[in-house]
């Protein structure tokens, strides 16, 4: 994964709310986050939107040119190619979605739990961390997508899987910057449990770039999930996907070539959305501390 | 200096077992009895009997890991079901095409993303920069994919200058391999110019704000010497590293570039392993693409502290 959060330190208190409200004022966060936006709604009423059924055939329409009936053309079984966009954003999306809550939901946990105790406990995670980041993303994606077989669900776990240990080390990261501040030590003082420590005092103060780096994991995830699909790892036909729509298109370059054009064309549009959407957020989220 | 080396690769090791763990677990996780997914599409019911007593899988599992380990170590990966052929000359037939066209890829990747994040850096906040940043930003939003079908269209189907696919050894003919591996670096490379942009950009911009830049301007010298004489040297000293490091990740774009273009290197290698079942070339894939990771990381590391001189001393 090629981006990553930078690892500063959290805002605090009052300063929160104003600092979200700076980073929704963000140009960066606000042309990403329409784009993206726009990705959901087109997700959530693609049967609502779509003029065709995506996987719908006309044997008599086969690779049409765009036209005013098929805005965006037609494909090699005579389906509505921008249906099929339309459709396929729901693949992209929930991939990016459930392969990020699996990686923050098991790489947060293992951060806090690392940076917070830090001794055997740390050793072992940071050891198994490097480990799984020893191994170029896409290719663990691809290695364990295999293992466990192709279909969208696979390639999910295989994604969240794969996009896990930037979380790990991000997480503990922010926990050893802070876990030796006053009020961190002051309410272990009191006798307050590790347990409410890490869940009440560390974890919202880690959290800025821990959402940053969900929106570059959510591009990353959704230009895996493209990949996977591509490769025939992803979503399985018919059920649309903008990777696997750009696999069968490669057959039909010099007779449809339209057909490779507008998938990609959508990857490109929400990849850059989530991008801005956190390249915005890191301007705003992580700086504030330094502002404060 | 040899001291850090040796601690570095010392360090190195417990990582490499640790991969090898996962790479040996990724067997486990097949469903049923991976005697019967390694033996193909028609399993023979000897055939399977076989495979299970070859690699063990009737012994328990820290015994297994132990004897795949041992000759792992000693660079037997087995046989590839597809071809036959021992997975590791597989492999070292296979690298040197790959390492060319990362090689190729990272060459224009500094050639475009080092002035690009200069000029953005001296510029910052203006509209240049950002125009500048949106396109870095727009070079890692492209799918690697789109894009080498995007050029095929372009110059191989309309224009016909360049071929659509396949591979030519450099020493057949470095001409010819030259007209088939651009299209290839250039898909590689967008994505690793953009990184590289992004990180010169970033790095500039520090280094632009210390103290020996102010005195070199305060002494009256000439913008681009301050910038190019001054500036750049330690600005790139990040750049650098980290572009070593992007090395690896481009294995990782080599996986869809190689698939796209037809050129039979080590990325085709994983994806020809998956869809023949040949688990066992997917398994030696990933514990290789690690092991080329973690020595690019250790140049990386010796690189940075030989090129920074606080370090070095």
């Amino acid at each position: 994964m090629s981006g990553q959060a930078s690892p500063r330190p959290a805002a605090r208190g009052g300063t929160r709310r104003s600092g979200v409200r700076r980073a929704l004022s963000h140009p960066s966060t606000m042309i990403g986050g329409t784009l993206v936006a726009f990705f959901v709604l087109v997700a959530i009423f693609a049967p609502l939107i779509a003029p065709f059924d995506p996987n719908a055939s006309d044997w008599l329409g086969v690779r049409q040119a765009p036209s005013a009936q098929h805005w965006f053309g037609t494909d090699d079984l005579g389906r509505d190619v921008l249906s099929r966009v339309i459709f396929g954003s729901r693949a992209s999306l929930a991939a990016g979605i459930v392969a990020v809550t699996i990686a923050i939901s098991i790489g947060v946990p293992l951060g806090l739990v690392a940076g917070y105790f830090g001794g055997v406990i740390d050793a072992v995670i940071s050891r198994f961390t490097d480990a799984l980041l020893a191994v170029p993303f896409l290719v663990l994606a691809i290695a364990l997508a295999a293992f466990l077989g192709p279909s969208l669900q696979n390639a999910m776990i295989a994604i969240g899987i794969s996009a896990m240990p930037v979380f790990i080390r991000l997480t503990r990261g922010q926990v050893l910057s802070i876990k030796n501040e006053d009020y961190i030590t002051a309410v272990r003082a009191l006798g307050v449990r590790d347990r409410n420590i890490i869940l009440a005092h560390v974890l919202p103060n880690v959290l800025a770039p821990i959402v940053v780096q969900v929106t570059i994991t959510m591009a990353v995830a959704v230009l895996a999930e493209a990949s996977l699909a591509f490769l025939g790892l992803g979503q399985r036909p018919p059920a649309p996907s903008w990777g696997s729509m750009l696999d069968i298109a490669r057959q039909f370059l010099t007779e449809a070539p339209w057909m490779a054009v507008w998938p990609g064309l959508a990857i490109i549009a929400i990849v850059l959305g989530f991008n801005l959407l956190g390249d915005g957020l890191n301007d705003t989220l992580t700086s504030q501390s330094e502002d404060s | 200096m040899l001291n850090f080396i040796l601690r570095r690769i010392l360090i190195s090791v417990p990582t490499l077992l640790l991969v090898s763990v996962m790479v040996f677990g990724l067997l486990k996780l097949l469903p049923g009895d991976p005697a019967l997914a390694l033996a193909g599409q028609e399993p023979d019911p000897a055939v399977i009997e076989f495979l299970r007593t070859k690699y063990g899988l009737d012994r328990p599992l820290p015994v297994q890991y132990a004897k795949w380990l041992g000759s792992v170590l000693q660079g037997d990966f087995g046989l590839s079901i597809r071809t036959r052929l021992p997975i590791g000359e597989m492999i070292v037939q296979k690298l040197p095409v790959t390492l060319q066209l990362s090689l190729q890829a990272m060459l224009i990747a500094l050639l475009i993303g080092i002035p690009a994040g200069v000029f953005a850096a001296i510029r910052r906040g203006t509209p240049v920069d950002y125009i500048v940043s949106l396109i870095g930003l727009g070079g890692l939003s492209i799918p690697s994919f789109w894009l080498g079908i995007m050029l095929i269209l372009l110059f191989a189907v309309s224009l016909g200058w360049l071929p659509s696919g396949g591979y030519v050894g450099f020493f057949e003919s470095p001409l010819d391999n030259l007209r088939y591996t651009l299209m290839p670096s250039i898909v590689l490379g967008t994505a690793a110019a953009a990184i590289v942009m992004r990180h010169t950009r970033s790095s500039m911009i520090a280094v632009l704000k210390q103290d020996y830049v102010r005195t070199a301007r305060a002494k009256g010298l000439r913008e681009r010497i301050v910038v190019t004489r001054h500036a750049l040297r330690n600005g790139l000293i990040p750049v650098v590293t980290t572009s070593t490091l992007h090395l690896g990740e481009l294995l990782s774009g080599a996986v869809l570039t190689e698939q796209v273009f037809g050129i039979p290197g080590f990325g085709k290698m994983i994806v020809d392993g998956v869809f023949s079942r040949d688990y066992a070339v997917v398994q030696a894939v990933v514990m290789c693409s690690a092991l080329i990771f973690l020595l690019l990381s250790l140049i990386a590391d010796i690189a940075y502290v030989i090129l920074s001189p606080r370090l070095r001393s």
